[in-house]
């Protein structure tokens, strides 16, 4: 067991225990607290695989961005200190046996498919070789999602402004 | 033993019933957005490790997740914005007192 196996475990341990914690913790702020530590540990799993630029996209976005936002949300809408309602157990107990059960053969899926490795020389995910790739306008370029991306981010944003502003009363 | 591809479809596939769980279980509208978020990160999870471990010649995972990651900004704005109107008519975040244009 050398220290990249060990990484990959810690890695895996803080983001499933992360996330079971924050969706099954009561009070809510502790809840958001957990999800930002589950979604920094897969910041952390693509510094792992070598994706720099996805982690700080991840940090700089989830992290700085969502996370921030979801307990603003909490601040503005419940009380943050305050325990939520208990789920009915018939609820908790059906849902669980349906994730349990789709999950145990989402994994014998797996277990038993054949990955096909394609073969070919390796592009290294710079940060020169991704803006390159992304905004060319060839047969593999991704200049129309991009733009199309700005687009949607643009029309969201007015959006959230039209839908959250406080009418005159 | 060396850390494949499996490994990581297993931390994937556990934090995406993880979020199913939770979007079932909750009726928080907040916590349900959080179970959301978790879903859309085991689907990038996923995105990576398929680009890494069977296509490194491509870039397009990347690609994908980067998208992802962008739309999944522009719901959560929105479905907060949407919380907060919510709120500020009916005093409440629980879905299941939120059924006025339910008849």
């Amino acid at each position: 067991m050398n220290i990249s196996t060990i990484i990959f475990y810690v890695l895996a341990t803080t983001i499933i225990g992360g996330a079971f914690l924050a969706v099954t913790i009561r009070k809510i702020f502790r809840a958001a607290v957990f999800l930002l530590i589950s979604l920094i540990g897969i910041a952390g799993l693509y510094f792992y695989l070598n994706y720099n630029f996805l982690a700080s996209v991840q940090i700089a976005v989830y992290v700085g961005g969502i996370v921030v936002l979801i307990i603003f949300s909490i601040f503005l809408t419940a009380e943050s200190g305050s325990s939520m309602k208990k789920p009915a157990l018939i609820r908790v107990l059906f849902s669980a046996l349906a994730t349990i059960l789709a999950g145990i053969f989402t994994l014998w899926i797996i277990k038993w498919h054949h990955f096909q490795v394609n073969v070919g020389g390796a592009i290294e995910p710079s940060v020169r070789n991704m803006g390159r790739q992304m905004l060319s306008t060839t047969e593999y370029g991704y200049i129309l999602p991009f733009e199309v991306v700005s687009i949607l981010l643009l029309a969201s944003m007015i959006g959230c402004i039209v839908i959250a502003i406080k009418p005159k009363a | 033993m060396e850390i494949g591809l499996t490994h990581i479809l297993v931390v994937s596939v556990a934090l995406f019933f993880i979020g199913i769980f939770g979007f079932l279980t909750r009726r928080n509208m907040i916590t349900m957005l959080m179970s959301v978020e978790l879903i859309l990160n085991s689907v990038n999870i996923n995105f990576v490790a398929f680009n890494k471990y069977l296509y490194a010649g491509k870039l397009d995972g990347v690609f994908f997740t980067i998208f992802i990651i962008a739309i999944a900004a522009a719901e959560a704005a929105v479905a907060i914005a949407i919380i907060i109107n919510l709120f500020r008519n009916y005093k409440s975040i629980d879905v299941n007192e939120s059924d006025s244009m339910k008849y």
